[in-house]
């Protein structure tokens, strides 16, 4: 098992010829995912590598039943996308697209928390279940069929710590990249309720950064409801206050949001906390 | 984004929130011209940078007599402002806003912006105006008032009047303050504003409400929708090396130590620096060149940390993922080639065609030191700045 996306999942991809589209959908197709149908308005009829392109989601998902769907449109049609994907009943969506303004998904936000479809991103990397699907941008071949679940902020950042388990011996269940904005979808809680969940992972690792308060609540729920061992590691630590470091969640807003207070509140509730990028395969097989 | 004071207050006019009357001044001859419009007494002399504490730091004054404001313009016009904010190298002063002095009968706080964690837009107010406002919320949490409105909903009468008794504005300032803060809501959400904030919004003592201050900070992601905002940004407030950067669209931000940095990805970017720190040395500079980055992009990043001329060693981190390590090394060998480089450059690089990487900055003949991981980057780098 694994947790959000597997074998089973049928995927749509938004905005599928574009440049950005057209070479991921390969790249996922070439991993094994099942990609069944693209949307891209105005160009309904055609097809990108045999898949077909339909103008509208709710038409590509009556034609090919797909079930979840891959966003790479532009910023300032994200939300519009997300909101259409929502609209079509799609079970997950997960939106790669960086730049989404924010007063955008503040009602994307608000209207999914009355809706049964999943969002993860925007501004993220994507999920993967290694050997059986990769619906994002991730590089596949850095990934191994495993047990440790991952869940981050991040993108690069990620394949890092990816590539080091890996190397490590140690496969991955499903990772998950919730996305580097300040508004998102799925959140760490979500991800570590399911993976509590799934008896396929063993143990997790979580990926957070400056900026928010996500890391703390999350540490607080993993103290209180996850009995599996989880590593943490929090980007940051050498920002300075009050600047956007890239991501636009990631920000150091007066006191709050601080790496080392999310530090802090890791430790605090038993989690086992990597100090340093380098060893974070190293602990991981450690405290694993 | 951010804007000046008296953008962000021509941008009020344009939402009927109420401000004094005032006049922008970019010289002495300006300044006198603003003073003399005014026409009577006392006048506010407001340095305009993007950096809170004017007030502490000198740049705010308030003249009583034309002579007076005239000298204070001529003071604070070319003085180099000291704030919390600014750090110590300060920054000139090179507009003033000239304002006619209010009578304040109460001083209060108005603020709009995102919560994170319920994505709803909070209005924050206070009775404690003019101070502050996280030593507020820090001390006295219940003088801080918090209304959550639904972005999909919009604001509703029982939240203006929950945020005015809360306040408590005089019954004949009600309308009005209602109308104002209903004004600023609708300013928050059409101009795409990250932070809006009024310290300190004033009652006079005729009872009217008037924005004493105003801060507005726009969200960078939405400015593609509001072309006209984009005439507002000032270069000079900016760092060069950040503004030459933002043209290639590279997630750089310019800091105090001496090793420079280049990484794909904002969050490996933040580890990076951290990396650094770690080992004993301090990081110059935030670059993400990004996941999608291209050749081009990767040279124009390291043109700009080399120009930097505090960074003494340079350390290259770059997981390919949809960046390739080729494209990459590509990149780093025509910028190395155009500029040349004199001081140690340190490659860690890892993921996607990794091998086609190395093999073209080891055939460059450029002196590129390679490092077998992160933790041995690190101390190769903080070992040359020594």
């Amino acid at each position: 098992m694994s947790i959000f996306a597997d074998k089973n999942t049928k995927l749509l991809v938004q905005g599928i010829t574009g440049k950005e589209g057209k070479f991921h959908t390969e790249q996922c197709v070439e991993y094994g995912t099942n990609i069944v149908a693209g949307v891209t308005p105005g160009k309904g009829g055609q097809d990108v590598n045999s898949i077909p392109v339909f103008n509208t989601v709710k038409e590509a998902v009556k034609e090919t039943g797909a079930n979840t769907s891959l966003i790479f449109v532009p910023p300032l049609l994200g939300a519009d996308a997300i909101l259409e994907a929502i609209d079509a009943d799609l079970e997950l969506i997960v939106a790669i697209t960086e730049g989404i303004p924010i007063l955008d998904m503040v009602k994307v936000k608000n209207l999914l928390n009355t809706k049964k479809t999943g969002l993860i991103g925007p501004n993220c990397p994507g999920i993967i279940t290694p050997g059986e699907t990769k619906i994002g941008i991730m590089p596949g071949k850095i990934h191994k069929k495993g047990n440790v679940g991952v869940i981050s902020r991040s993108g690069t950042l990620t394949y890092e710590v990816v590539d080091q388990l890996t190397k490590n011996g140690m496969g991955q269940s499903t990772c998950i990249g919730i996305g580097g904005d300040p508004v998102n979808g799925t959140n760490f809680i979500d991800t570590l309720e399911a993976f509590e969940n799934d008896p396929e992972t063993h143990a997790i690792v979580m990926v957070g950064e400056i900026g928010g308060n996500a890391e703390e609540q999350a540490a607080e729920y993993i103290k209180a409801n996850v009995t599996k061992p989880v590593v943490g590691f929090i980007a940051g630590l050498t920002a300075p206050p009050g600047r956007r470091m890239g991501h636009a969640g990631a920000i150091i807003s007066g006191s709050s949001g601080t790496g080392k207070a999310k530090i802090e509140s890791l430790q605090k509730n038993g989690i086992a906390v990597c100090e340093n990028l380098g060893t974070i395969g190293q602990l991981c097989r450690k405290v694993f | 984004m951010k804007i000046h004071e008296y953008q962000a207050k021509e941008l009020f006019r344009e939402y009927n929130i109420p401000v004094p009357v005032g006049y922008v001044a970019f010289s002495k001859q300006e300044a006198l011209e603003s003073i003399k419009k005014l026409g009577s007494f006392p006048v506010v002399v407001k340095a305009q940078i993007h950096a809170g504490g004017r007030g502490k730091g000198g740049g705010v004054k308030l003249a009583s007599s034309e002579q007076e404001a005239q000298q204070f313009a001529d003071e604070i016009l070319g003085m180099t402002l000291v704030t919390h904010q600014t750090g110590e190298v300060g920054k000139e002063v090179k507009k003033l806003l000239i304002e006619a002095g209010q009578s304040i009968a109460r001083e209060l706080y108005l603020s709009l912006l995102v919560d994170r964690e319920t994505a709803k837009i909070v209005i924050m107010a206070s009775t404690e105006g003019g101070m502050n406002i996280e030593e507020v919320a820090e001390k006295t949490p219940e003088k801080i008032i918090k209304v959550y409105v639904d972005p999909l909903m919009g604001i509703s009468g029982y939240q203006l009047r929950e945020v005015a008794f809360g306040l408590n504005i005089p019954k004949t300032a009600m309308k009005e303050f209602g109308a104002m803060l209903k004004n600023f809501y609708n300013m928050f959400v059409e101009k795409d504003c990250s932070m809006v904030e009024i310290n300190p919004l004033i009652l006079t003592s005729d009872d009217r409400v008037i924005a004493l201050d105003a801060k507005v900070d726009f969200d960078s992601n939405a400015l593609g929708k509001h072309k006209e905002l984009m005439e507002l940004r000032d270069l000079d407030e900016e760092d060069p090396l950040e503004v030459e950067a933002s043209k290639f669209n590279l997630n750089y931000i310019n800091l105090d130590g001496n090793v420079g940095n280049i990484v794909n990805g904002a969050g490996l970017a933040m580890a990076t620096m951290d990396i650094i720190k770690n080992a004993g040395a301090e990081p110059a500079n935030f670059m993400d060149v990004g996941g999608g980055a291209t050749a081009e992009m990767v040279e124009n990043a390291f043109r700009i940390i080399l120009a930097d001329k505090k960074v003494k060693a340079v350390l290259i981190n770059i997981f390919g993922g949809i960046l390739r390590c080729d494209i990459f090394a590509e990149g780093i060998v025509e910028a190395a080639k155009k500029t040349g480089i004199n001081i140690p450059v340190i490659v860690r690089m890892e993921g996607t065609n990794v091998e086609k990487g190395k093999e073209i900055l080891s055939n460059s003949n450029l002196e590129l030191t390679s490092a077998i991981d992160l933790a041995d980057a690190a101390e190769k780098v903080a070992a040359a700045v020594k």
